[in-house]
């Protein structure tokens, strides 16, 4: 065991075992209330023969000694660490945070960079415990149990035992380790004294199965050495069942890589035709006219692949019309939002509830009515984890109305709802005031009438309530109005 | 067909799935087996067992549950055209595999994929089967991946995520002209319809019910997709426009890109060469910078040439080469907004910066000693005493950057 040494030192301190954090503490405390400096305390694990007790001096109770309560955490984390200096190490950061309260928030001071670095270690070791530890399998039925040989490079037995009982609460298992072994018998957990590799079982069944997997699952076209070794390096090696492939598999590789891309293409597989045959058959050549859908069923289906201009690129789907064919009204909108995109039905997100209701209000029964949309995909730019709603263009509209054209052609309604500017356009043919024509009913060269309005997003967008409710209340009359020009 | 063992199986079924680079089982909901007496943990960061000499690390067994498959895509190992041995497991080796390997601390769980046979229910049937009974009869508490079959049948997918963690459907490539031609029988339309409706369910089963007040189970990792890279002639900036749409669209923990790599008897269709590393490695960076820089994506790659990233440096380093007007950076006063936009500064970094500042006003010697390289931030930040005057805009800085980093490079 490593030892401090004494000479100089004015103060010893004898702490239980490697991470006996009590004892620091109990013994920090003490040694610092009565200011006593770093330099003159000694610091060891165990008792020596003579068996000479700690001789420190009580705490005082007269000098209050507050430290952060994450420094007590990121200490009892260090103190697993293998360095014999790492008692005085943290014994010296208490003694700075006295007149320093802020040091732990200063990361690049030297003392706190050297804290980090030894809690990344100890962190490490820790995640690379719960990654190599193996169990090998002994005995069978109520006798079976999972024992495990593994190396740590510091004291991390004790807190890693939980996570194993965590994980592997439903079996027997212990892992030993050179200082120490923890063992659980399906209720309790023991850590008990150190062991050797001799005492773990030396081999399993099942490791014949884990190398053929370890040997398949490598790509030779990918070698990428020194990548497995920073995240696995060789010290780990020799307590791993599948490390021992691993000379041979990187020595191979260049053959085998260049022997994939080196063979030459071969011919089809026999069962190959029979399969092609079975579920891919060749379509029966198309007709040279396509029929032009004489309802509405048959329109979605052909709007379904529409690529009249780029945005089917980017959205889901097409998201058609939806409603009687024999409506007497249709309300038309921008285009599909990210909740329409997503179902393949118009006004289905927060501003289609917003129209929902309102139309409730206004006695309109939805089913009863055809609801669409300008423009059929969803257009937007992707945000991070949202799609912000972007305005279709003039020609994006142009496009889409072949398809608007034709639902109005079918249905033959006795009038068209425009809700917003991209409706009211599309409609008309031309870009036109929302705010000026709002309530306007306008009688198109063919007769269709159009009623001009908002959108019910634009209520969602209003912040203030008091105005959100006003705009609210003129899309009801709005709805009223149009519940009486239906009935015209 | 030749009669196999447990293990000649696991030999073809494992070489079969390696091509999928998605290994994570990480960001999923917290369990351990002490409350269900069985075995397996899940605890939010994922652990890798073991890494192959690819580099790779080996978290779960990835395996298929058949390579038969009536999909011809050429790029895939496992198409019907292809001359590979195939096999099939039955549900109960999965499982026996699984459990065998998972309580000798082997693995974090599984991830189960399938070349279609017959039908996408039948074959997507199984895979659930292979799910429930771990989870059920063998109360395994560990990560579970299902690859899901687009064409599978709605009940099934519920199914699914029931009992898995994550599920996946993969884009396979960046456009639909590619899928077209590399993998005339996949339907990119119908890829996006499932994916659209499992961010539904994943959403809908977020919420409480009315009933039980509870959530139920639904994926709790979400979904992840994977992208061939250099298979077909889309440009990076084509691979990360497609990335930032399925994140925005169908909320993806994870797009995978996996370099398009040489097969044991490979398609005549496909260009034969060894994968592109370095390129999959930066489109990784890329995809970095918009995930948790604030980066947009049109702004990566906005006046390069030729919309490919730069292979000999990260591309935030390229982006602020290109961008110099926007720096340097002032480290004691910039917003973390701004920070996250110097080379050399990643996540970490820039909050241990805006911590200790509150408290110590920044030398450069200080940033050298919280980050990796200084030689690469020393030109884009101001710090107190230290101003880059005019190195900022020298017209060799590219070369002054890039010689010290090389020793750094990860290949």
């Amino acid at each position: 065991m490593p030892r401090t040494q004494l000479s100089l030192a004015s103060h010893l301190v004898r702490l239980e075992n490697e991470i006996d954090f009590a004892g620091w503490r109990d013994a920090a405390r003490r040694l610092a209330t009565n200011d006593i400096p770093p330099e003159d305390v000694a610091w060891q694990v165990g008792h020596d023969d003579d068996n000479r007790a700690n001789d420190l001096p009580a705490s005082r109770q007269d000098t209050r000694l507050v430290v952060p309560r994450d420094f007590i955490e990121r200490a009892e984390t260090v103190i697993c660490h293998s360095d014999p200096e790492r008692f005085n190490f943290l014994y010296r950061l208490l003694w700075r945070l006295r007149v320093e309260p802020k040091l732990l928030s200063i990361a690049s001071d030297p003392h706190i960079r050297r804290l980090e670095s030894m809690e990344k270690a100890v962190r490490r070791d820790t995640h690379k415990m719960r990654a190599f530890v193996r169990f090998r399998k002994i005995g069978d039925g109520a006798e079976e149990r999972y024992v495990a040989w593994f190396e740590p490079d510091h004291f991390i037995v004790e807190r890693n035992a939980d996570f194993f009982v965590r994980r592997f609460a439903g079996m027997r298992w212990t892992i030993l380790t050179p200082y120490a072994s923890a063992d659980w018998d399906g209720e309790r957990l023991a850590i008990g004294p150190g062991a050797g590799k001799r005492d773990a079982p030396a081999e399993d069944d099942a490791e014949a199965l884990w190398r053929t997997y370890f040997e398949n699952i490598f790509n030779p076209a990918r070698l990428k050495v020194k990548a497995m070794q920073k995240e696995m390096p060789k010290k780990y090696w020799r307590n791993l069942p599948e490390a021992s492939l691993i000379p041979d598999l990187i020595a191979g590789a260049d053959r085998a890589a260049t022997a994939m891309i080196a063979r030459m293409p071969t011919s089809p597989a026999p069962h190959h035709a029979k399969v092609k045959a079975k579920h891919w058959p060749t379509p029966e050549p198309a007709d040279v006219v396509e029929p032009e859908s004489t309802d509405i069923p048959g329109l979605r289906e052909e709007a379904s692949g529409c690529r009249r201009c780029p945005l089917w690129r980017d959205a889901t789907q097409t998201v058609f019309g939806e409603g009687p064919e024999t409506a007497d009204v249709v309300f038309v909108g921008e285009q599909p939002g990210d909740q329409e995109d997503l179902a393949g039905k118009p006004f289905v997100g927060p501003a289609g509830k917003v129209f929902d209701s309102i139309l409730d209000q206004a006695e309109i029964d939805r089913r009863k009515v055809y609801v669409t949309n300008a423009v059929k995909h969803f257009k937007f730019e992707p945000r991070g984890k949202r799609r912000i709603h972007s305005k279709p263009n003039a020609g994006e509209i142009r496009a889409c109305r072949w398809w608007l054209d034709k639902e109005l052609d079918l249905i033959k309604p006795n009038l068209a709802v425009a809700l917003g500017a991209t409706a009211a356009q599309s409609l008309l043919g031309k870009a036109v005031p929302i705010t000026r024509m709002r309530g306007d009913v306008i009688q198109r060269e063919d007769g269709l009438r159009v009623f001009v309005t908002i959108h019910p997003s634009f209520i969602l967008r209003i912040r203030e309530h008091e105005d959100k409710e006003a705009e609210r209340e003129r899309f009801l009359t709005d709805m009223r109005k149009v519940k009486q020009l239906m009935a015209a | 067909m030749a009669v196999f063992s447990v293990r000649e199986k696991l030999a073809i079924l494992s070489d079969a799935a390696k091509y999928d680079a998605s290994c994570a089982s990480s960001g999923s909901a917290k369990r351990d087996s002490l409350k269900s007496g069985g075995i397996g943990s899940t605890e939010g960061s994922g652990i890798c067992h073991s890494y192959a000499p690819d580099g790779r690390c080996i978290s779960l067994l990835k395996i298929l549950l058949t390579n038969f498959c009536i999909y011809d895509c050429s790029y895939c190992i496992n198409r019907s055209s292809s001359n590979v041995p195939r096999a099939r497991f039955s549900v109960e080796e999965v499982v026996r595999l699984t459990m065998d390997f998972y309580r000798r601390n082997y693995i974090e769980g599984l991830f189960l994929s399938s070349g279609v046979i017959r039908s996408p229910d039948e074959t997507m049937g199984e895979m659930v089967e292979v799910a429930r009974r771990l989870r059920i009869e063998e109360k395994f508490g560990g990560y579970i991946h299902l690859k899901t079959i687009p064409e599978a049948s709605a009940e099934l997918i519920e199914k699914a995520g029931r009992y898995a963690d994550r599920l996946s459907i993969n884009v396979e490539l960046p456009t639909d002209e590619g899928v077209k031609k590399l993998a005339p029988e996949k339907k990119p339309e119908t890829i996006r319809l499932s994916m659209a409706e499992l961010r539904r369910k994943i959403e809908e089963k977020a919420e409480p019910t009315l009933q039980s007040r509870k959530r139920e189970r639904f994926a709790p990792g979400g979904q992840s997709t994977q992208m061939i890279v250099g298979a077909d002639k889309t440009s990076d900036d084509g691979i990360l426009r497609a990335s930032a749409r399925l994140y925005g669209s169908y909320h993806l923990r994870r797009v995978y890109y996996s370099a398009f790599s040489p097969i044991p008897d490979s398609s005549a269709a496909l260009p034969l060469h060894n994968p592109p590393l370095m390129r999959e490695h930066r489109l990784y960076q890329a995809d970095w910078l918009m995930r948790f820089y604030g980066f947009s994506q049109p702004e990566i790659l906005a006046g390069s040439n030729d919309g490919m990233l730069d292979l000999a440096i990260d591309p935030k380093l390229a982006w602020a080469l290109r961008n110099r007007g926007r720096f340097p950076v002032d480290v004691n006063r910039a917003d973390r907004e701004a920070l996250l936009r110097v080379p050399g500064l990643g996540t970490k970094v820039v909050d241990r910066i805006l911590e200790t500042r509150r408290h110590r006003r920044l030398r450069l010697e200080d940033v050298g000693r919280l980050c990796h390289s200084v030689a690469k931030v020393r030109p884009f930040i101001t710090a107190e005493g230290w101003s880059p005057g005019a190195l900022t805009d020298k017209l060799g800085l590219r070369q002054t950057i890039t010689r010290p980093c090389e020793q750094l490079s990860l290949f």
